[in-house]
């Protein structure tokens, strides 16, 4: 039954097992007691890993101006274990805090809700980000405070004090950021938003790891093969912003004591030049440990200043919205260049118009004039083309197909391709969102939304929106994504507009009438040809806003510019001035009409605005 | 001739012995491995330890209903519950959630289990019911296929569940197949095979002169040809042919150092070559003087020869690169201690750490941490390493050596080929686990993640472990029940 001659084999395999389990202990043998590679007499050795943070990138303008860099701070942290004998008194003096400021940071420390990394063995942040003036005193003394070290890394420090919602800020990182990215630790800092949150795996570098040995009771012993296998920090990259810094600056400064903003973009790169919002704040009140204080100042202001009104803020974009109107309506077949219509004056039925002039007008004087009347009757027999068919099917099809010309302007989206991280989409409604208000598919006609036609209503655009769309006007229908990192990838971001060439040239005549006869003829300026169009939006929250939008020069432009200013008046009596002026800046490099700018940036429209 | 022995005393009390204490000491190992300074209990449930223990209760249950179920029922039952297992490791592959690309935990409210844990048992008991078949002799390769099939269904199933690891353990059976019959050279062609794969991959980083060729490539013909000498020698008694065979060999590589002032020649075509050749040269021996000794030889070299081809190809091809890196850390390719070698670095440094003595109950630094990662599932044994040091580690090994010895004693007294067979495959497979487990955490293995028998947290494998040996208990029991 039992096979003998394969009996023996059982002392095979016992050998076998018992050769590997001796072989094993061997093993044991010299990692445990001969190797002295993995421990020092009696005592044992761990590796510290010290994190060696890299310098953030640079961010230059775009004329290779630096705009942002870095300035040393320091972190106080802790290793409960390795505290003893501590004079908490003279701890606190020289790091000039009181004893319940000390109290208090050791019990939130020790608090498995606030500090989940809790451990007695590992550092801890005790304080962080302070100057060199705030440890000189203790930096001396610390080897009086056992179990404390002080920690290297870099703060924010801003050349210009400017852009501060272009730049965003840097913050100690989230507890979602860190389950979700590997490369953060609790404690890390960075971007919360702006160009810093876009560009934060460019901007922060790598990390580099300092490794030390440690005993069994926490002392450091020295480098790990000495510093053979440390790892250097890798410093972030720099990063060329499109900005013209001092394009901004002048645009900030018009933007003194009024709530609004300045958008300006090269039509030809889709690269900002300027985008200044106002109320805003100096950049660098948000670095270190003021923060958080000026950070809940900043939220509390009524104003609102956290806003990045040129990127987030909506606007009805009022008149300067005729001009894409105009392209729009001739490439839908609804008007020509020779079409007429009456107007009456402040009596025409159901729109009325502001403004004098004689009748019948044609497109040109439409736009130049702003004739509301005119848009009202060319959106009205454009939409309504096909009539309105069986449960307004027809109207509906050349509803959207209006809707889609419009959005390809960029408006009612985000730009997803742009590296702006705050972005509102603005709005264009949809067929959909009217066959919910007037809740069905026949409810609503085109004298129901007539307020489109002339860019009110449920019509939202952001500064941002409105200046591209003069760049895609300027452009004659083409435009590329607008961008703040100066770099080839950007420029690849083309998108091409749903209106023929052959129709813009009667706008671009009208809006440089505008600057010629119209309502901006204060606003040029001598020897440019410039194009424009004031727009003045009526609103719920008091005056109308003034809206001014355009570029120049009229051939080959360099410059496309929207400005708003809130609840101000007219667009030819506040924004245009502006636009006028920051064109000056562009275009000549200097501004020659220095009362101008005294009186714009002297000029407030809102009392409550503070100065940062 | 019927005997009905008392369970109490045909049971292997020196087996439950070794069983309790190295459950314990795991136990007590976990406690340490996860212990962080503010809880202290080893019964708080919120702890790993506190759930080790509701499993370790649970394990003495279930060892204790399978210790009641009749002897008889296993070996009428094998073959339901192999099917059984093998449905149900095709079922998870479906309806397991996935867990860090794992595809192998069934969660049934509050227990999550691994049906590859169970299949190792039903795979032993399916293979002990088919050879102990009557008149059932494991004698030639067509004997060998169905056992194959046996092992290859759970075995390809659990690697679709993404557990290379444990499928990895039915290599394990090898060692119950020679007991029963196999040919033994089949393990020492394995052996040589892995022996032939080290040196190749280790190796082929070094060039020989800038770009004629590998160190690895060269030095496993060298490897192929010495066995080759070796075989004439000492089993064909054929000195003047190994002579000859030595002679070539130094004539072709001389002649290709030679040339190789003139020409371009890689020497890892002339070393395969020369092993071709010598095969050309066993053949003519075979062919005029009918010696029908050299076959396997010719076919052995051959063989290597293409292995060798392959082992290139399928390192860098069909092992995914976690697995490239894992054996590169072991053949100390790839050295830096925060990079991939950092788990293995870390369970050195920790069990190096504990010395003679070790660091006392609770006093492990490395462990405590949390340098070592895995440190109360894979990685178990750094704990016992750094805190009870090379006495303690040699104690928990020693209890693993009295264990599988007295498992192999028990299977020797069996009358019956069903419990025998069971028997080795139990001690194939704790031997398996401890062999890749230990060596890992020593840095001689290269880091496959599967559980220390006993040691590891998980109620998952130690309920799978349990089970395994606590049927083997009942079998032992009954062997004089005839």
């Amino acid at each position: 039954m039992i096979n003998d001659t394969l009996q023996n084999r059982r002392y095979v395999i016992s050998i076998i097992m018992s050769a590997v389990i001796v072989v094993y202990i061997l093993r044991l043998f010299t990692i445990q007691i001969i190797d002295t590679k993995y421990k020092n007499g009696a005592d044992s050795n761990a590796f510290l890993k010290k994190t060696q943070f890299p310098p953030r990138g640079l961010i230059y303008d775009r004329k290779h101006t630096l705009l942002v860099y870095n300035k040393p701070a320091y972190d106080i942290a802790l290793i409960f274990r390795e505290i003893h004998d501590l004079d908490t008194i003279a701890f606190c003096k020289a790091l000039n805090i009181d004893k319940q400021y000390f109290l208090n940071r050791i019990a939130e420390i020790k608090d498995y809700r606030k500090n989940p990394g809790y451990s007695t063995y590992t550092p801890q942040i005790f304080m962080t980000q302070l100057g060199i003036e705030n440890i000189a005193t203790i930096q001396q003394s610390m080897y009086k405070y056992p179990g404390f070290y002080i920690q290297s890394r870099t703060l924010r420090e801003y050349a210009f004090h400017t852009a501060a919602h272009v730049l965003g800020s840097i913050g100690e990182v989230s507890q979602t950021k860190i389950d979700n990215d590997d490369y953060y630790k609790q404690g890390d800092f960075a971007g919360r938003d702006g160009i810093e949150k876009t560009y934060e795996e460019q901007l922060r570098g790598e990390k580099g790891v300092e490794i030390l040995l440690r005993d069994a009771k926490g002392r450091i012993k020295g480098k790990y093969e000495n510093g053979k296998e440390d790892i250097a920090p890798k410093a972030g990259q720099n990063l060329t912003l499109t900005l013209d810094v001092q394009l901004q600056m002048l645009a900030e400064k018009l933007l003194t004591g009024k709530v609004g903003s300045v958008v300006a973009i090269e039509p030809s790169t889709g690269e900002i030049l300027a985008m200044a919002c106002s109320p805003s704040f100096d950049p660098s009140i948000l670095v270190g440990r003021q923060r958080s204080k000026n950070y809940m100042q900043l939220v509390n202001d009524p104003t609102k200043p956290l806003i990045n009104r040129a990127t987030q803020a909506l606007y009805s974009p009022g008149s300067s919205f005729k001009t894409l109107q105009a392209l729009v309506l001739q490439q839908m077949g609804g008007i020509n260049e020779h079409t007429l219509f009456a107007c009456n004056g402040p009596e025409t039925y159901p729109i009325k118009c502001t403004h004098h002039h004689g009748s019948p007008v044609n497109l040109l004087s439409a736009v130049q004039e702003s004739c509301n009347p005119y848009f009202w009757n060319a959106f009205k027999v454009t939409v309504e083309k096909n009539g309105y068919g069986p449960r307004n099917i027809n109207f509906r099809t050349t509803y959207d197909e209006w809707v889609n010309r419009v959005k390809s302007f960029g408006l009612g989206e985000k730009f997803t391709d742009s590296d702006i991280y705050e972005q509102s989409r603005g709005y264009i409604p949809t067929q959909k969102f009217y066959n919910k208000v007037y809740r069905s598919e026949k409810g609503w006609r085109a004298i129901t939304i007539r307020s489109n036609s002339i860019g009110q209503g449920e019509i939202l655009a952001t500064p941002l929106q409105m200046a591209n769309l003069m760049c895609a006007i300027s452009n004659e229908g083409r435009y590329i994504s607008p961008h703040l990192n100066k770099c080839d990838s950007m420029l690849k971001k083309v998108h091409y507009c749903k209106v023929d060439k052959k129709y813009f040239p009667i706008v671009f005549e009208a809006m440089w009438r505008v600057f010629e006869y119209g309502t901006a003829r204060s606003s040029k300026i001598e020897g440019i040809d410039m194009c424009g169009k004031t727009g003045t939006a009526d609103n719920s929250h008091g005056k109308p806003h003034s809206v001014f939008v355009g570029f120049a020069p009229r051939v080959h432009p360099k410059i496309a510019i929207a400005v708003v200013v809130e609840n101000a008046g007219y667009g030819s009596t506040y924004a245009a001035p502006i636009f006028s002026l920051l064109m000056d800046q562009y275009l000549k490099g200097k501004i020659t009409r220095t009362d101008l700018e005294e009186r714009t940036i002297n000029t407030v429209t809102n009392s409550n605005v503070q100065e940062r | 001739m019927y005997k009905n022995v008392s369970i109490r005393y045909a049971l292997d009390w020196t087996t439950i012995f070794l069983y309790v204490a190295l459950i314990l000491m795991g136990w007590v190992s976990i406690y340490g491995a996860s212990y962080n300074f503010d809880q202290a209990s080893i019964f708080d449930f919120s702890q790993r330890a506190g759930k080790q223990f509701l499993w370790i209760l649970t394990a003495f249950a279930i060892g204790g209903v399978l210790l009641l179920i009749d002897a008889k029922m296993y070996n009428i039952f094998a073959y339901f519950i192999y099917v059984g297992a093998v449905l149900l490791l095709f079922a998870t592959i479906f309806l397991a959630h996935d867990i860090k690309g794992s595809r192998s935990w069934l969660v049934l409210g509050p227990i999550s289990f691994q049906p590859a844990e169970l299949a190792k048992m039903a795979t032993a008991l399916a293979l002990a019911k088919y050879m102990s078949a009557y008149n059932y002799k494991l004698k030639t390769w067509k004997d060998l296929v169905p056992l194959g099939l046996i092992i290859f269904i759970p075995f390809i199933l659990i690697i679709f569940q993404n557990e290379t690891g444990t499928a990895l353990v039915y290599v394990a059976f090898l060692l119950m197949l020679y007991r029963e019959g196999m040919n033994g050279i089949i393990l020492l062609i394995g052996t040589f095979a892995v022996a032939l794969f080290i040196t190749i991959i280790k190796l082929s980083i070094v060039p020989i002169q800038v770009d004629r060729g590998t160190l690895g490539m060269v030095l496993g013909m060298a490897f192929i040809l010495l066995i080759q000498v070796g075989y004439a020698v000492f089993y064909c008694k054929n000195q003047k042919e190994a002579l000859i065979l030595l002679l070539g060999t130094l004539v072709i590589g001389a002649a290709s150092y030679v040339l190789n002032s003139w020409f371009y020649l890689n020497y890892n075509y002339v070393a395969i070559f020369t092993v071709v050749a010598s095969c050309i040269y066993w053949l003519f021996v075979e062919l005029f003087n009918r010696y029908r000794k050299y076959w396997f030889l010719i076919l052995f070299s051959l063989g290597s020869v293409l292995f060798s081809f392959s082992a290139d190809y399928l390192f860098s091809n069909v092992l995914e690169e976690h697995q490239q890196v894992r054996i590169k850390v072991l053949l100390n390719m790839d050295n830096a201690p925060l990079g991939a070698g950092y788990n293995v670095n870390q369970s050195k440094i920790a069990i190096g750490s504990g010395g003679f003595w070790g660091k006392g109950f609770l006093n492990g630094t490395q462990t405590k941490l949390k340098f070592v990662p895995e440190q109360d599932t894979d990685f178990i044994f750094c704990t016992v390493g750094e805190e009870h040091g090379f006495l303690g580690s040699t104690l928990v090994l020693f209890v693993y050596w009295l264990l599988l010895m007295r498992i192999l004693r028990m299977a020797e007294r069996q009358h019956d080929p069903f419990s025998r067979v069971y028997a080795y495959c139990v001690a194939s497979i704790l031997f398996f686990h401890l062999m890749i487990n230990i060596g890992m955490v020593l840095g001689i293995m290269p880091v496959i993640g599967i559980p220390l028998p006993f040691f590891s947290y998980g109620g998952s494998s130690l309920w799978g472990f349990t089970i395994l040996l606590f049927t083997l208990l009942r079998l032992d029991a009954a062997r004089s029940e005839r």
